[in-house]
């Protein structure tokens, strides 16, 4: 069993977490957007092999975050709250 | 010297003391250059290299293969076989690889030990039971062998079930594929292996690939932890891994790589002879010739290129298992063990040209590639011999998703995603 830092909470048990994408996938603006930029904004991923930088949600205080986070040790890096001001 | 397998040469090595077999399939040297590449020592890479000498007679073939082949996912896999999917384009793909199944002892000369033991799907409630017809119908309206099954047909084959009044997940029926069951997943990798190397392939273990050579805007090779090697068709199979290649290669997948566990039981003697699955367990269940009971469950819940699986999600699939099989209580448990599969949005495989040119995709198979081996090599192979789809492989290509044509299987895999 894993413990994430929640930026709010501090360290909870890792089934409290749910896992929500890339950070930095920002959703395209704007009428005129290409299908293309429309397909990887909705489907590509980097999906990197050791350091990752992903949107995580604390399910029992409804927040989302940053953690950054090895794929492979699933070590954790830094977690931060999405405008920043917090940090676990 | 003993090269084919028969009775005969069987009986003719007992009689020899068995020191007359060859090896299986020869450990060449690396050359500098081949007709086509495929990386990844998988089930679908090595089905790639046998389709491409014997369907299309391009025998300079080189499989590269960072560890040992079949050490990935096609040698941790619950070994289930099966077709039993949705959509028309899947029943093509899957119906395929399950015909070529049943064939593949006698192809390969090689017994891959495939169990038509049959499997059902169970459904809990009246709605999964609706759910269950309208598959049941769309399956056999796609010429799949299909059937709805009552209580009491579960009951007759999966009598152990916890069929009791209080049972937390009650049968209300299920769906019934009598021609899946299982097949011996190192006998698929070792018998096309054996296959293709007697038809001129090279195979090359512990050949890792960590660059493309691109040339003109072309892959026209691969660079490797032994060397550089060449060719104008690149094929490539590295399941969970996908998106690390892809990286070198310059582009992104809709790929999220994630752990998937199993786990067998100590052995014991004949108690279920089918395969069982619960989407309201979150688990399938099936006993190995050997007579341990191999369970298999849900993807573990974060991404995550560490092939050994989570605590939580083990605890949960074992918590299930208990709910549908009081009577494993008892069991002791003997190894788990995880893969790293490669998840696509609409648990769908990517068949196809890649972004780069010259280089060909066969990934995204996720939790389910086992069972679609033989039609991911055929289709990997037609591709790089003729580098062009055909109607089998062409709705399984990358522009799907910018073409909004996705094809959502996360009902026909059967487990949570
Ligand atoms: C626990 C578990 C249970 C499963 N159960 C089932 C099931 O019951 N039925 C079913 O149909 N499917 C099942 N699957 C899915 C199935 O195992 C896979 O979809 C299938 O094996 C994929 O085959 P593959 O040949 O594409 O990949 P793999 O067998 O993983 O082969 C890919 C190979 O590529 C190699 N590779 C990676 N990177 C490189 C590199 N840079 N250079 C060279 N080589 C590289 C790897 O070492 C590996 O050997 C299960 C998977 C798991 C993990
Ligand atoms: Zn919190």
């Amino acid at each position: 069993m894993q413990l994430f830092p929640c930026p709010f909470c501090g360290p909870r048990d890792e089934t409290e977490f749910h896992y929500g994408g890339d950070a930095g996938n920002a959703r395209p603006d704007g009428a005129e957007v290409p299908t293309d930029r429309w397909a990887g904004y909705l489907y590509l991923r980097g999906n990197p092999k050791g350091t990752a930088r992903e949107i995580w949600v604390h399910m029992n205080c409804g927040e989302f975050f940053v953690m950054e986070r090895d794929t492979v040790t699933h070590k954790v890096l830094s977690s931060t709250a999405l405008g920043g001001e917090h940090t676990a | 010297m003993t090269r084919r397998y028969s009775a005969l040469s069987l009986f003719k090595e007992g009689l020899a003391g068995q020191t007359g077999w060859k090896q299986a399939w020869r450990s060449p040297e690396p050359k500098p250059t081949y007709d086509a590449i495929v990386i990844g020592g998988g089930g679908h890479g090595l089905a790639t290299a046998y389709y491409l000498a014997n369907n299309h007679g391009i025998t300079r073939v080189a499989v590269l293969e960072k560890g040992w082949i079949g050490g990935g996912n096609t040698g941790r896999n619950t070994t289930v076989v099966r077709s039993n999917y949705y959509y028309p384009e899947s029943v093509e793909l899957y119906g395929l690889a399950h015909r070529l199944y049943e064939g593949l002892s006698k192809d390969l000369n090689y017994n891959v030990m495939l169990s038509q033991r049959g499997m059902v799907n169970l459904c809990h409630s009246t709605a999964e039971m609706e759910i269950g017809a309208r598959t049941v119908n769309a399956m056999q309206i796609n010429g799949i062998d299909a059937e709805l099954f009552s209580p009491d047909d579960v009951r007759r084959v999966a009598p152990i079930y916890n069929f009791s009044p209080d049972a937390r997940f009650p049968v209300f029926g299920g769906i019934w594929q009598g021609r899946a069951g299982t097949a011996r997943h190192d006998a698929v990798a070792w018998g096309y292996a054996r296959a293709a190397s007697r038809l001129g392939v090279d195979i090359i273990q512990n050949c890792e690939i960590t660059d493309f050579i691109v040339e003109g805007g072309r892959c026209r090779g691969v660079q490797t932890t032994r060397g550089a090697i060449r060719a104008e068709r690149i094929g490539m199979a590295v399941a969970g891994h996908s998106s690390v290649l892809a990286a070198k290669a310059g582009f992104r997948l809709p790929i999220n790589s994630y752990a998937l566990q199993a786990c067998v039981s100590e052995p014991v003697k004949p108690i279920l002879d089918t395969v069982v699955l619960s989407p309201g367990c979150g688990v399938y269940v099936s006993q190995s010739d050997k007579g341990e009971i191999v369970i298999g469950g849900g993807l573990d819940r974060i991404p995550s290129y560490a092939q050994r699986g989570n605590l939580p999600t083990l605890e949960s699939v074992i918590a299930g298992v208990l709910e549908m099989f009081p009577i494993f209580g008892q069991l002791k448990l003997m190894r788990q063990w995880a893969g790293i599969v490669d998840v696509v949005p609409d648990s769908s495989p990517i068949i196809g040209p890649s972004p780069l040119p010259n280089l060909f995709l066969n990934c995204g198979w996720g939790t389910g590639g086992f069972k679609a081996i033989p039609a991911g090599g055929a289709l990997l192979a037609n591709l790089l011999a003729t580098g062009k789809h055909n109607d089998i492989s062409r709705p399984f290509d990358l522009d799907r998703f910018a073409a909004g044509r996705l094809i959502d299987e996360a009902a026909g895999s059967g487990i949570a995603h």
